[in-house]
């Protein structure tokens, strides 16, 4: 038991760093900030994935045919590591890569993947991925978006919810209704679709964390070739399965203060009764905060090691974002009212750490909730991991158009 | 990255685990819980030397298997999962632990084989009284190499050959190791809260008392100790939360409520997965522990509070919701959800209780950040 690479792992470690320090430094613009979509940040992105998918450092698992690396999923894991360390990563194609464009080379005839799949890679074409509604977060296969036939092509109408990047991207992969006279499940189809048709329209969204980095996205006669389809008619279901199957893993953990940052603030500010950090009721929850965030380190050490080993890991990853969310959540609140009354300034002028506690308190919600709610990602590990029964359906054998709907 | 069981380690556990299946059912650990006159399991305790568990972690030279201390992690999650009613933790965990840690040479020749080959039970002797154990905490004390002074409670106190005290010496801590079979030793079995491991009130009255390790230095090195028995019952802690996540799985998977199985209630469910994220954190946090220890890292202090906390965390938890899952059947006697309930207050308790150890884990957190 130990945290060593083995030769081949530490041979592929020594070629990355390499590679990193050098094209690192001739790099132009920072890969600081998730996602901030200005026109520098954008080019910055695009210019260092094309350098990346040069030298074969981009989809390091796929096949070297589609502008992969050929590489196995341990070696991307220390990529993403080493890319980390030099500060290079940016967020604009982590969805696109890790789940549309996946489920287009699972699924589209070859002139499309001809087409698409390298531009991707490249970083030239940007993917998001439709799927969430109004009236399905969790429940996704209730999608109510609608697609009808008409001679070759079909006719969208609709609106869908939470597309992360639809402002900046230039395709993405819709889940419709095809069929509402048969049960919900059967009647979905998956489309590839063109972001910057006239036929769609991305609004974005004010979160109450005060930010935009989510859209609502509405169809009005889009109008798509049946070779955009993504699958049999009628087997969106199943493709999409293939898409959120690498969700969990495109949805990055938290970002924001850790047990660390809490530490260092406990020690500037005062307590009651002399520094924060002597305070015995804040020490305790400190150690939890610390066991609960090595404790998920070392487990995704457990999964590299499985990884390491040629086994597969399985959905035991999803402990992480439950652990993650709910700290951060925890977290900014335990620091700001530390700051006692002054924790209710947001400036980040004047607040302690540019106001991150604060911040941290207003993201938390939305990260309970994205890639999978904190009580789906139980449901996920009650019957995946534990093989405990799924839950009684109302829906499995009514025709969609037949189901309740409430509000 | 290695971070895991190797091959090996897996086909142990696996004996390991057959083993005890096969010695030491719930049934069998029952056989020592209702009899107040049997404080441990002598032919499950006979058998574990045989296997040669006893000394796993000890030196070939000295009569162990010389495995290492990764083995020995292995071997205390199967015990764990067992509820395995024998002195192992106190004789192996903390006795040899602290031999080989801080014993002289002679001290490791003469206790070492025969801790090896089970024919030596120990136990730790640092509690006088409720609260924490501090060096203010100390009352025995020793002149002249005779001791004098109460320590209760003394898990497996009742029952062993050798203890080794806690104890003043020219108004500083020293570690001293007691023969309870000499003269100035009297002994009293103590009801606790965990019938299944013996616990005993131990009087030392100018008792033969041998020094461990350097004058003055009793503190620190029971620290030590403590460190490397942290992680070690953290394995035990573990598999007796994976045990109960097991029951409660099986349980729920069988009982009808309603016109269907409770485990298609989300209800459980979610408690079922809550059991299941603390048991996969205390499994991350007492692998690294493993590691620190086997290695002899000088992370083993901040790894060994982790692990501890984690797995006092995970197992309290499993246990008391492995009886909920139960129902009113899991408050009875006869069903097995109490003996893990039971285990889970005195694996917490054994080393110092949970707060301590969060505390002991920021301290050192802050020193590791004023480096």
């Amino acid at each position: 038991m130990d945290f060593n690479d083995s030769p081949e792992e530490a041979a592929f470690r020594e070629q990355a760093k390499t590679w990193l320090a050098n094209a690192a430094a001739k790099h132009q613009g920072s890969g600081g900030g998730r996602r901030p979509n200005t026109p520098e940040h954008m080019a910055a992105a695009k210019a260092w994935q094309a350098e990346k998918a040069g030298a074969g450092f981009a989809c390091i698992t796929w096949p070297k045919e589609w502008g992969g690396g050929g590489g196995t999923a341990l070696q991307q894991v220390i990529f993403n590591q080493e890319e980390a360390k030099a500060g290079v990563n940016y967020g604009y194609f982590t969805i696109g890569l890790g789940m549309c464009v996946p489920t287009v080379m699972a699924f589209a005839n070859d002139e499309t993947k001809q087409r698409f799949v390298g531009p991707a890679v490249k970083g030239e074409e940007i993917w998001c991925q439709l799927f969430s509604e109004p009236a399905g977060g969790s429940d996704v296969a209730a999608a109510r978006t609608k697609a009808v036939r008409d001679g070759d092509e079909w006719v969208i109408n609709g609106q869908k919810v939470w597309t992360t990047g639809a402002q900046y991207c230039d395709y993405g992969i819709v889940l419709v209704r095809t069929d509402p006279d048969v049960p919900k499940h059967k009647g979905l189809t998956m489309f590839w679709i063109d972001m910057h048709d006239p036929g769609v329209e991305v609004r974005p969204i004010h979160q109450m964390s005060g930010g935009s980095e989510f859209n609502e996205v509405y169809f009005t006669d889009l109008r798509v070739k049946d070779s955009q389809r993504l699958g049999e008619v009628g087997a969106g279901w199943k493709v999409a399965l293939v898409t959120l199957m690498n969700e969990r893993l495109a949805v990055g953990g938290s970002s924001g203060p850790n047990y660390n940052e809490i530490m260092k603030l406990a020690r500037e500010l005062r307590g009651v009764d002399g520094p924060a950090i002597k305070d015995a009721a804040f020490r305790e929850r400190l150690a939890d905060w610390y066991v609960q965030s090595e404790g998920l380190k070392f487990t995704r050490f457990r999964t590299m090691t499985a990884l390491s080993r040629g086994q597969t890991p399985g959905p035991e990853s999803s402990i992480g974002k439950i652990i993650a969310a709910n700290q951060m959540q925890d977290l900014g609140n335990v620091g700001m009212e530390m700051e006692d009354q002054y924790g209710i300034i947001t400036d980040p002028k004047l607040s302690p750490m540019e106001a991150a506690f604060q911040q941290s308190l207003m993201w938390a919600p939305g990260l309970r909730i994205a890639g999978g709610t904190d009580e789906i990602l139980k449901n996920i590990i009650a019957e995946r991991v534990l093989g405990l029964p799924g839950d009684v359906r109302v829906d499995k054998d009514v025709a969609f158009k037949d189901m309740p709907t409430g509000r | 990255m290695n971070f895991d069981y190797s091959d090996d380690q897996k086909f142990l556990k696996e004996e390991a685990r057959k083993f005890l299946a096969a010695r030491c059912s719930t049934a069998a650990v029952r056989k020592v819980l209702d009899n107040d006159d049997v404080s441990h399991d002598a032919e499950l305790w006979k058998g574990v030397a045989e296997q040669g568990w006893l000394g796993a972690a000890i030196p070939e030279e000295h009569g162990g298997l010389g495995l290492g201390h990764v083995e020995l992690c292995v071997i205390a999650e199967e015990l764990g999962r067992a509820v395995a009613p024998i002195p192992f933790a106190s004789t192996v965990y903390f006795l040899a632990e602290a031999v080989m840690a801080a014993g002289s040479a002679e001290q490791k020749a003469d206790y070492l084989p025969r801790i090896a080959a089970g024919e030596l039970i120990g136990c730790f002797a640092t509690s006088e009284g409720p609260g924490p154990v501090t060096p203010a905490s100390l009352s025995a004390s020793v002149q002249d190499g005779k001791l004098t002074g109460v320590k209760i409670p003394v898990t497996d106190g009742d029952i062993a050959d050798v203890c080794l005290v806690l104890a003043n010496e020219a108004g500083k801590p020293g570690l001293f190791v007691v023969d309870l079979k000499a003269s100035g030793v009297s002994r009293e079995t103590l009801k606790t809260m965990d019938p299944t491991r013996g616990v005993a009130r131990i009087t030392f009255s100018g008792a033969p008392a041998t020094r461990l390790g350097a004058a003055g230095e009793g503190f620190a090195i029971t620290e030590q100790v403590f460190d490397r028995a942290a992680v070690l019952l953290a394995f035990e802690q573990l598999g007796g939360a994976d045990a109960c996540l097991a029951m409660a799985k099986e349980y729920a998977l069988e009982r009808y409520a309603f016109g269907r199985v409770i485990a298609s209630y989300q209800a459980i469910k979610h408690k079922l997965a809550d059991i299941y994220v603390k048991n996969e954190i205390a499994r991350s946090n007492a692998y690294y522990g493993a590691w620190a220890l086997n290695t002899g890292a000088a992370e083993l202090p901040i790894a060994a509070a982790a692990a501890r906390v984690a797995a006092s965390d995970a197992f309290w938890f499993a246990s008391k919701e492995n009886i909920q899952t139960h129902g009113g059947m899991g408050f009875t006697w006869d069903v097995d959800c109490h003996l893990f309930y039971r285990r889970s207050r005195q694996l917490s308790l054994v080393a110092g209780a949970p707060k301590v150890w969060k505390e002991r884990l920021v301290s050192q957190l802050e020193r590791r950040n004023a480096a």
